[in-house]
């Protein structure tokens, strides 16, 4: 069975790739280059490790805007999931803030803040919390009543409560929250590059399109993609490391 | 000896009871699911709060769990008032309850994890309980991998596992097969005869009810008051197998229906 699943994963990356290389036989434009070329690219640029400077640039942002969102998005999506009030005062401004078009505050974002990290920052968080906050919260209000009932009548302090019940019982939408959140600050982290300062990946991109450098602007963009799927992988192995029962749904009836 | 406590030996009544319900009303928004309502749960013996759906036995029983406050009246555990959830007394949730993340070891350690005894400690207890419900060998699975009547039993060895003085049972058999309820039924009967703890159990069924029950509390709806104790006296003693078919046993759930069959739309 596992091997049927590998080589389904294997028979559709052939599939992907192979449209990919003979869209750019064709070619569909003269600025998309074949699967081959743009590999090629990338092999070039992780052989002279111009990949690496980039990436040590573009994942500073993301990873402090990730880290901030994730612990302060998990922080008040509980506290809003667990007070009515708390609900009435910040569930409209992340409603908001993911409803916006984000490009349009970039000005706005700069302004304040310069063309520093700071900036980039804000634009990764403002990507990635506002669906880290809101699912927490919907995770935290629907926790099974019987299971709350349950450890109270067993004696559960209010604390016990909230680490024993309210976060296991939550932690499968939460961690869909935290890969949604994920996968929005990469796109925040590269936005932020192509809107506010060209530098790491951003930059790779901006400066190979303007040299008509196809394969290398597309083997940027590819490795960012790849680079995200991996990292969303990971955060579900963990997931099932932490709540293993978790990962078959619920057992009610 | 008999110099020491005179007050606390005459304060015991005749018929011990471990837990006094004392004109116990309930009421929700403008809903009034108990009214005034007395009943005395004997040491030691099985009780069952029997009647029509609405009839407030779950509110009752949560009211003695310590899970609902009351709005007005008592409830007594050996003497004392009941403010919150305590010690002496465990409870089993109609809809199981177990944690889906827990393998059924941490589930029935679950209470005595949060008494805070060590680890070795609570799970050697639990290994103990879960034998005991006829579980051994599940100790490291998780509920998705049981059957409705396991998952049951894995309640029924975490509400035993903490050793309380009364054990609370909610509907516990009835999301779980014909079959497997009827076990449950031999097994409880065993239970009570071991365990020596005080058991309220509710029920909406009349044949569950007679046949496990040392009394039954025959409750009536809107508002919910006891209209009826019967104490079963004869057949108790004649073997599981043989309780279906005594005459008292089908006296009994025919006048229970015939009292009850008005109350049921």
């Amino acid at each position: 069975m596992i091997n049927r699943s590998l080589m389904l994963k294997l028979l559709s990356g052939l599939i992907v790739f192979g449209a990919w290389e003979i869209a750019g036989r064709v070619p569909i434009s003269y600025a998309f280059p074949t699967f081959l070329e743009s590999m090629a690219a990338l092999a070039r640029m992780t052989f002279d490790g111009t990949i690496f400077v980039a990436y040590g640039e573009t994942l500073r942002p993301l990873v402090v805007g990730v880290a901030i969102s994730a612990v302060f998005g998990i922080g008040i999506g509980l506290w809003i999931g667990l007070s009515k009030q708390f609900e009435w005062l910040f569930s409209p401004i992340f409603i908001v803030m993911q409803a916006a078009p984000l490009a349009a505050l970039i000005p706005i974002l700069v302004m304040i803040y310069g063309i520093g990290l700071t900036s980039k920052v804000f634009v990764v968080c403002i990507m990635a919390m506002p669906v880290i906050v809101l699912n927490t919260a919907s995770a935290v209000r629907n926790t099974p009543v019987s299971l709350k009932e349950m450890a109270t009548s067993f004696l559960a302090a209010d604390r016990d409560v909230l680490l024993k019940i309210i976060l296991p019982a939550a932690s499968p939408v939460i961690f869909s929250g935290l890969r949604l959140g994920v996968s929005a600050g990469f796109i925040g982290a590269i936005l932020s590059e192509l809107k506010i300062t060209p530098t790491g990946v951003g930059d790779i991109i901006t400066y190979s399109r303007s040299i008509a450098d196809y394969p290398s602007m597309y083997a940027a963009i590819f490795s960012i993609i790849l680079l995200a799927v991996l990292f969303l992988n990971l955060l579900e192995k963990l997931e099932n490391i932490l709540f293993e029962g978790n990962n078959r749904g619920y057992v009610s009836d | 000896m008999s110099q020491i406590k005179p007050d606390a030996r005459q304060a015991i009544p005749a018929t011990d009871s471990a837990v006094s319900v004392r004109n116990v009303s309930k009421v929700y928004g403008d809903v009034q699911a108990l009214k005034d309502l007395t009943l005395d749960f004997p040491r030691g013996e099985l009780t069952s709060l029997l009647g029509p759906s609405g009839c407030g036995k779950t509110t009752l029983l949560k009211i003695i769990a310590g899970l609902l406050p009351a709005t007005s009246g008592e409830v007594l555990i050996n003497g004392r008032a009941v403010t919150g959830p305590g010690p002496d007394r465990s409870f089993v949730f109609q809809d199981f309850a177990l944690m889906p993340w827990a393998t059924v070891l941490r589930n029935v350690a679950f209470g005595l994890e949060l008494r805070g005894v060590a680890k070795s400690e609570r799970e050697a207890v639990a290994e103990k309980y879960i034998a005991a419900v006829g579980l051994a060998g599940f100790e490291q699975k998780y509920p998705h991998q049981l059957s409705g009547g396991m998952r049951q039993r894995v309640g029924l060895a975490r509400a035993l596992s903490v050793k309380a003085e009364v054990l609370l049972l909610d509907e516990p058999f009835s999301a779980v097969d014909e079959q497997t309820r009827r076990k449950f039924q031999e097994d409880m009967l065993e239970l009570v005869q071991n365990e020596k703890k005080t058991f309220i159990f509710v029920t909406h069924s009349i044949e569950e009810a007679v046949y496990v029950s040392d009394q039954i509390a025959i409750l009536l709806p809107r508002p919910s008051r006891v209209s009826e104790i019967i104490r079963p006296a004869s057949f108790r003693d004649k073997g599981v197998a043989n309780i279906r078919r005594d005459p008292e046993y089908l006296d009994i759930v025919d006048r229970i229906w015939a009292s009850l069959r008005n109350y049921v739309e």
